[in-house]
Formats: C-alpha cells, structure tokens, sequence
C-alpha cells in the first residue's frame, strides 16, 4: 500500500516536472525563432553595406571624347566619355576580341561613363593623363567579391562568364578591386540594377507618410479620448463609440487599403502612390491604437487631482486642459509612438493604394510618388536578381533600427516623464 | 491665394482675441465684475472669427466646382454632347488653363478655358469679399455682445465640447467609410456574379475575367466558374490553421511559464523578448518565409521523398504561426495571472502540484479568457496579408496537403489590386468582395473575443 502511494507520488512529481520543461521549452522555442531569425537577416544584410569597386587606368583622350584644344566647363559636360569608358575597360585585356570586350564593359555597372565623366569635371587637368578610377563593379561581380555567388556552377547557369571572372581574378591578384563603405545605398534612389539601388527615395517616402500620419491621428485622437474619459455620457452612443474603437483595432490591415483605395482614390480623387494618401491610410489605422493609449493614461490620472481643480473653481473643461491633459501625455506620447512604429513597418495599405510603383526619383514632397521602407522590401523581394537579396535584408536592418530606435524612446518617456501616482 | 487668405484670417482671430481681452480689461477697470476670465473673452470672439470663415471655406469647396462646371457646359447645353463628352471638353478646358493640356486645342475649348479662368478668378474674389464681410459682421456682433459683459466662458467651453465630440465621431466615421468604400463595389459584384456562385463555387481564375473584353463584362454566363471562392476561403482558413497549430501550442505554453513558473528576472528578460516578434513588420516575416522557411523546407521534404512546393502552406502557415506567439502568449499570461490567489491556494491546501493546479483549476478558471485570446489570434491570421503574399502560392488551389501551395483571402486582394485598378470591372469587384468576407469574418471573430474577455475581466474584478 505505502509502496503504491510512493510510485503515485513520484509519477505525480514526474508529470509536474515534464509540465514545467513544456513551460521552459516553449519560451525557448520562441527565443529561438527570435535569435534565428535576427541572425538569418543580420548575417545576409551586412555585406549590403560594402560596395566593390574596379581600379581601372583611364586615359583621359582628348581626341577620343571629341573635345579641343583648351575646353571649357561646359565642353566638359558635354564630352563624349563613352568611347574612352569602353576603351579604359577593353585595355583589362590587350587580347580580347569584340565579345570579349563586350563582357569586360559589363563587369562595371551601366553607369561607369558618369562615374569617368566625373572624374575628369573634379579635376580637368586630367585630360591627356591616365588615372586609375574607381568604378563601381556588376552586382553580379559585386556578390563574387563577397562571397555570395557560387563559382562552381556550371556556366551557362551563371550569369558571370568564365572569361569575366578570370578577368577578375587577374584583378584580385593585382589589389585592383576593393571594397568600400556602401555611401550609394543610402543616397541612391531605387534602381533596376542592384548594385545602384538605394532606399533614399523609399525612406523619405517613409518619412513623409509617418509625419502625415502624425499630423492627422495624433489630434483627433487625443481629442476623441479627452471627450471619451472626461466628458462622455455614459449612453449607448458612448457605447457605441467604444466597441467601434476597440473593433477598429482589430480590424485587418489590408481592409484599411480597400477603404484607402475606395474612398481616397476613387471619391476624393487624391493623387495615387503618394504619401499623402498613405498617411491618411495609416492614420486611420493607427488613430485605435492612439486612442487607447491615451485614455488609458488618463483614467491614469488619480481623481484628486481633478477633484482638487474642481474644488479651486475651475470648470471641467480648465481642469481637464490644465491638470489632466498635461499629467497624461507622457503615457499618450509613448502610446503614439508605439503607434507610428506599426504604421512604419506596414504594408499591405500602401500597396493597394499604389506606393508601389517603381520610383527613381526622391521625393521632395507628400505629394511625390514614392514608396517606403517596407514597401522597398515587398519590391526587392520579388525581384530575381541575386543582387538584391542581400539588399532586402539590408533594408531590413534600417527598418528594425528605427523600430527598435523609436520603441526605445517611447520607453525613456514613460519611464522618465510618467507620474507614479502612490 | 487661398494660403494667403487663410493666414489672414489667423491673424484676424488673434486680434479679434487681443480685442476681446482687451475689452474685458476695460470691464473690469470700471469696477464691474467680470463674468469669466478676461482671456475667455478673447476666445469667445476669436471663435466668433473662426466660425463663419470655416463654414464658408467648406460651403466653397463643395459647390465652386460644381457651380464653375455647369457655368462653363451651359455654353454646350444645346449641342447634342453625351455627359461623357461634356466631362471630357470640361476637364480639357480646365487642363489647358493649367498649361498642362497636350492634346489638339480646338476654338471651343480654348474659349472655355478662358471662362474657365474668368470664372475661377470671380469666384476667388467674392470669397475673399464674402468671407471676410462674414468674420467681420460676425466679430462685431460677438465684439457687441461681450461689451455688456455677458457670459463668455460657457459658449466657449461649449464651443470645445462640440470639438471634442466632432472628434471621437472619427471612429465610427471610419467604420462606415470601410463599409461604404466595400458595400458598393460588392454589390456591384453580386449583380454580375449570383452569389450562390460564389460562395459555393470551387472555381477562382479571375486572370480569366481580365482577358476578355470589356464590352461583353455583363454576361454573367461569362463569368460562371472564375469566381468561385470556396478554394480561397479553405485555403485561408487552412493557413491559419496551420498557424494556430504553431501559436497555440507555444505561446499558450510560454505564457502559463511566464506567469506560474518564472522568477521575477526571466519574466522580466523573456517577457519583451517574446514581445519582440509581435513588432517586426509582417514583410520581414514574409521574406523569411519566402526566403529561408520555404527552400528548407523544399530540401528536408525532398531528402524525405516528398514532393513540397517551394510556396508551400506549411511555410506560410509556420511563420505566421511565430508572428502570433506573443499575442496568444501575452494575453494568456494576463488572463492567467489575473485568476484570483484564492483559487491556487485552495488547491495546493489540497496537496495539488503546481502543475496540476494548472491543469485542474488556473486553466479552467482562465479558459474563457484564453479562448478569447486565441479567437484574436485566429482573427489576425486570417487577416495577415504579407507573409502569404510572399511565401504561399497566389493560385488558387484547393487541397489540403501542407506542402502544396494555397492562397488565401488577402492575397488575393492583393494580386488583384496591385497595379492599376479600372472600377466597373468584375475583378476589381471582386476583391471588394473578398474585402467585405474578410471584414465580415475578422468582426465577428473580434466581436465575439473581445465579449469573452470582458465579461472573463468583469467575473474576477
């Protein structure tokens, strides 16, 4: 009987330590999946931020850029620098033939005539003169350099020919090739090619969309709240209000798209794949989130407090902008941060909405067309290129810094700002 | 202009307001008793200002461009042209006053677009005039009515009400806006398509309906078989089943740990982690699945033997099954650790274990509230768009093997919607029908969670 009771105790205790390793197993999992998944991007992304560049001798001639004897500035500007381009490249190799030639100009990215053509407007004593110039290397080259590209494919399954790498190769052993700090990816518009893209024009996108959204949510929530936890009646209207709200909360994104697309676009004619309109997408659904962040750091607020303003005379409304507003908005700030940081890494709004089109030019303006950061990401995503692999997890990395950037901050407000109240 | 205007009209306010405090000093030094503090006679009349400017800016921008319109067609009025026409020549008079007009100017529209003009400026004129007699006249009556120093603070605090009101209307503004932008396009939908055919058809090809020609859209017989949605509306719920299969088993889990079993330092560490996942944008995730999750899972399946498609639901389903985690993880630990002491404290008085007070007692105790959490948790799952999108398939099959590929409601919105959209097209309707099935499903869903953890809430409170 006491042996019976032991093993029953024992299978008990068995059974609770199996309950807790599911516990602990569990959290791990989840960790895991984090660690995994921070190091796949981190470990992709990084090289994004290094470019390689060619060092190409480049003869400056005079007779091959069509220019005279003494040329002025603007000679310069409208120099023909295609033929010497074409000749420094087929210099690499003395014995090439013409599609040989063809294959080493393909080795530096389509826009090597600019990058010449810039050289020689920095210094104009160039010309007649040789000097090595950096250019910047075929995305396809660029993934060899670091790594990425597997060389031992087949062929014509690359899109790197033998005789380009060899070519590269005698360049590598020579210290001609070099890599650099990536300046282009964070100035550069976005591009076909990969080794030009850049997510200038999606981070202003980005940026205009954000400060658009804030202009409109942030008011009308604050003031939805105020009206909800000061003034309200409790009737059903209120009640009604209130079960809106929290249901908007929950209410999937891509639904705010269709209302974006069906009310913005085609009632009110607003100027598609624009900021603008995706500001106004992303604030209605962000203005939920806001609302009750700020009521609930109202109803923060002890009643003393108002109960003291009322006793001094105040009406509700002077108690209400005096006291209770002010007291509250470290909690609201850090809840509409909170907010923004989800409207920055969505998505599926703006692509119905148009900001996905292909955008080469920076925005300078709401109104421009343009896309934003994790739109930029949905792009590069789909395309084929290998190039832009490891561009998207870049790309991800400076969305996952501002988020990180901006949760941060809505925590040193809370903690530094917020009242406790005892 | 309008800008300049605008400015104008701000300043105006800030001197009316200067006047009206100024005023109640005046009160005041003849020994009367003020009825407010001296600045609420400022506001009083810089509302007095504002008012009738913004109503008479907002009456402009509704009827102007009517008004202009009918102005400038009442000279075709008699000539025979289709209302089509008629909004045609209209909007190329207007494009030429702008400068921005290509095609052929003709005699006719170049004159319209100098009435056009004409017009513009007549009307840009009298608004000025208007509105400024208005804030005048109105200032002047307010300016009039506070010299006999009657009550300012209550019209003003009121004036503030009503703004406040006006602002907690915008949630139920957007509510009807979503249902409006997606009633029409439905029902518009539903007159092509009998909707018997598309809730129970196992048909989707809505590429089919774009080849054809526009003139012949209203045949319905047309359509038969291209919109048939059941293979969507399985496939979403498939994913987010496969999803559930992921999040519910680990963040149920991780949340019982985190509130019965953690010291007071992991659950401090462990706790934002976990919350991490719920913050990193849905595309992220998308890549990874499309990226990572998909090809290992094509290279394990086919080191098995299996046939897995690099788009499979199972990818999909997976990721998205790690996105929802922390939700289901972080309301369960509330819930949970907001099942009364009481509760566990009987139980152990008993000789329970920690783990079979859990089971026996904190979870059926909690239940309500951890069904609640995980109706949420469904309810984002079908709504996620981006990771389907990106790691499942976009045709539309119906299976249900995990290693094909699926597509689901979102992304079929997508797929329709991205690029250019013509209204009127019985495919671009029918992603504002998949929008309307999916706003109808996630509401319920979130309708009847958030009842469950209210009333849960409102039992131990």
């Amino acid at each position: 009987m006491n042996k019976n009771k032991e093993q029953l105790l024992n299978k008990r205790y068995k059974a609770e330590q199996r309950f807790r390793l599911y516990g602990l197993s569990a959290i791990f999992m989840a960790l895991l999946f984090l660690t995994i998944f921070i190091f796949k991007i981190f470990s992709t992304g990084y090289s994004a931020f290094q470019k390689t560049w060619l060092i190409v001798p480049v003869t400056f001639d005079a007779e091959l850029m069509m220019l005279d004897q003494n040329p002025s500035k603007e000679d310069l500007q409208d120099a023909d620098y295609y033929d010497i381009a074409l000749k420094s490249m087929a210099d690499l190799d003395p014995n090439a033939n013409e599609d040989q030639e063809n294959e080493l100009k393909r080795m530096v990215s389509y826009f090597f005539e600019k990058e010449i053509k810039n050289e020689l407007l920095n210094d104009p004593n160039l010309i007649g003169k040789t000097k090595e110039v950096y250019l910047t290397a075929s995305d396809d080259l660029d993934q060899v350099f670091k790594g990425n590209y597997p060389r031992d494919l087949p062929e014509d399954q690359r899109r790197v020919s033998d005789y380009q790498l060899k070519i590269f190769d005698q360049l590598v052993a020579n210290g001609k090739v070099e890599s650099k700090f990536n300046i282009s990816f964070f100035t550069n518009a976005d591009s076909r090619e990969a080794e030009l893209a850049g997510i200038a024009s999606s981070f202003m996108g980005s940026i205009f969309s954000i400060l658009v959204c804030l202009m409109i949510a942030f008011p009308v929530a604050v003031l939805a709240a105020i009206y909800l936890e000061e003034f309200a009646p409790k009737n059903r209207f209120t009640d009604f209000i209130e079960v809106n709200i929290n249901n908007l909360a929950a209410v999937p994104s891509i639904v705010f798209g269709l209302l974006g697309l069906g009310v913005l676009l085609a009632i009110f004619h607003l100027p598609r794949s624009t900021p603008l309109v995706g500001g106004i997408t992303l604030s209605l659904m962000t203005l939920p989130t806001i609302i009750i962040a700020a009521r609930a750091s109202l109803k923060a607020v002890p009643p003393s407090i108002r109960e003291a303003a009322l006793a001094m005379g105040a009406s509700r409304m002077q108690t209400t902008i005096h006291h209770t507003v002010p007291l509250s908005m470290p909690g609201t700030l850090s809840g509409t941060i909170i907010g923004l940081a989800q409207a920055l890494g969505e998505t599926a709004p703006l692509i119905l909405i148009g900001m996905v089109a292909f955008v080469n030019t920076i925005p300078g303006s709401p109104m421009d067309p343009a896309a934003s950061l994790p739109v930029q990401i949905y792009i590069w995503a789909e395309s084929a290129e290998r190039g832009f692999v490891e561009k998207v997890s870049a790309c991800i990395m400076v969305l996952l810094g501002f988020l990180i950037i901006m949760n941060l901050f809505a925590q040193i407000i809370r903690h530094k700002f917020e009242k406790k109240w005892s | 202009m309008n800008l300049i205007l605008f400015t104008f009209i701000v300043l105006l306010g800030f001197t009316s307001y200067y006047f009206g405090r100024k005023k109640a000093y005046t009160i005041q030094s003849t020994k009367k008793r003020l009825t407010a503090l001296p600045q609420f006679y400022g506001y009083y009349l810089a509302i007095w200002c504002a008012i009738p400017a913004f109503i008479i800016f907002s009456l402009w921008a509704i009827f102007e461009p009517t008004i202009v319109k009918l102005l400038i067609l009442s000279d075709y009025s008699n000539q025979g042209y289709l209302d089509d026409e008629l909004n045609l020549l209209y909007e190329k008079s207007k494009a030429l006053s702008r400068g921005q007009f290509t095609g052929e100017i003709t005699p006719f529209i170049e004159a319209s677009a100098e009435k056009y003009l004409s017009l513009r400026s007549i009307a840009q004129s009298s608004k000025v005039v208007i509105v400024l007699s208005a804030i005048i006249a109105s200032v002047a009556y307010a300016y009039k009515r506070i010299s006999s120093n009657s009550r300012t603070r209550e019209p003003v605090e009121k004036f503030l009400n009503a703004v406040l009101f006006t602002a907690s209307l915008a949630a139920i503004l957007t509510t009807v806006g979503i249902v409006f932008s997606l009633i029409f396009q439905t029902i518009d939908f539903f007159k092509v398509i009998p909707l018997f055919d598309f809730v129970f058809g196992t048909h989707w090809y809505p590429a089919k309906a774009f080849v054809r020609d526009s003139s012949e859209a209203l045949d319905p017989t047309m359509y038969s078989d291209t919109f048939g949605a059941v293979p969507i509306f399985a496939g979403t719920f498939f994913i987010a089943f496969i999803a559930m299969c992921v999040a519910i088993p680990i963040g149920l889990m991780s949340g019982i740990y985190l509130a019965e079993y953690a010291s007071t330092k992991v659950r401090q560490y462990a706790k934002p982690l976990i919350e991490i996942l719920a913050g990193i944008p849905t595309v992220v995730y998308g890549f990874f699945a499309a990226l990572t999750v998909g090809p290992f899972l094509k290279e394990l399946g086919t080191s098995m033997g299996l046939e897995v498609s690099a788009e499979s639901a199972l990818a999909a389903g997976g990721v998205m099954g790690i996105m929802i985690i922390p939700f289901i993880s972080s309301l369960s630990d509330d819930v949970i650790t907001s099942v009364p002491q009481s509760l566990r404290d009987g139980s152990y008085a008993m000789g329970a274990t920690k783990s079979e007070t859990i089971k026996r007692v904190i979870f059926p105790a909690a239940l309500p509230g951890i069904v609640g959490s995980i109706l949420l948790g469904v309810s984002r799952a079908i709504g996620e768009t981006m990771i389907v999108v990106m790691a499942s398939g976009l045709a539309a099959n119906l299976t249900l093997n995990p290693l094909e590929s699926t597509s689901t409601i979102t992304a079929q919105i997508v797929v329709i919607l991205i690029g250019d959209q013509a209204f009127g097209d019985p495919k671009t309707q029918a992603a504002f029908a998949l929008g309307m099935s999916l706003f109808l499903v996630t509401l319920c869903l979130n309708i009847v969670a958030l009842r469950v953890v209210k009333k849960y809430r409102e039992k131990y409170e």
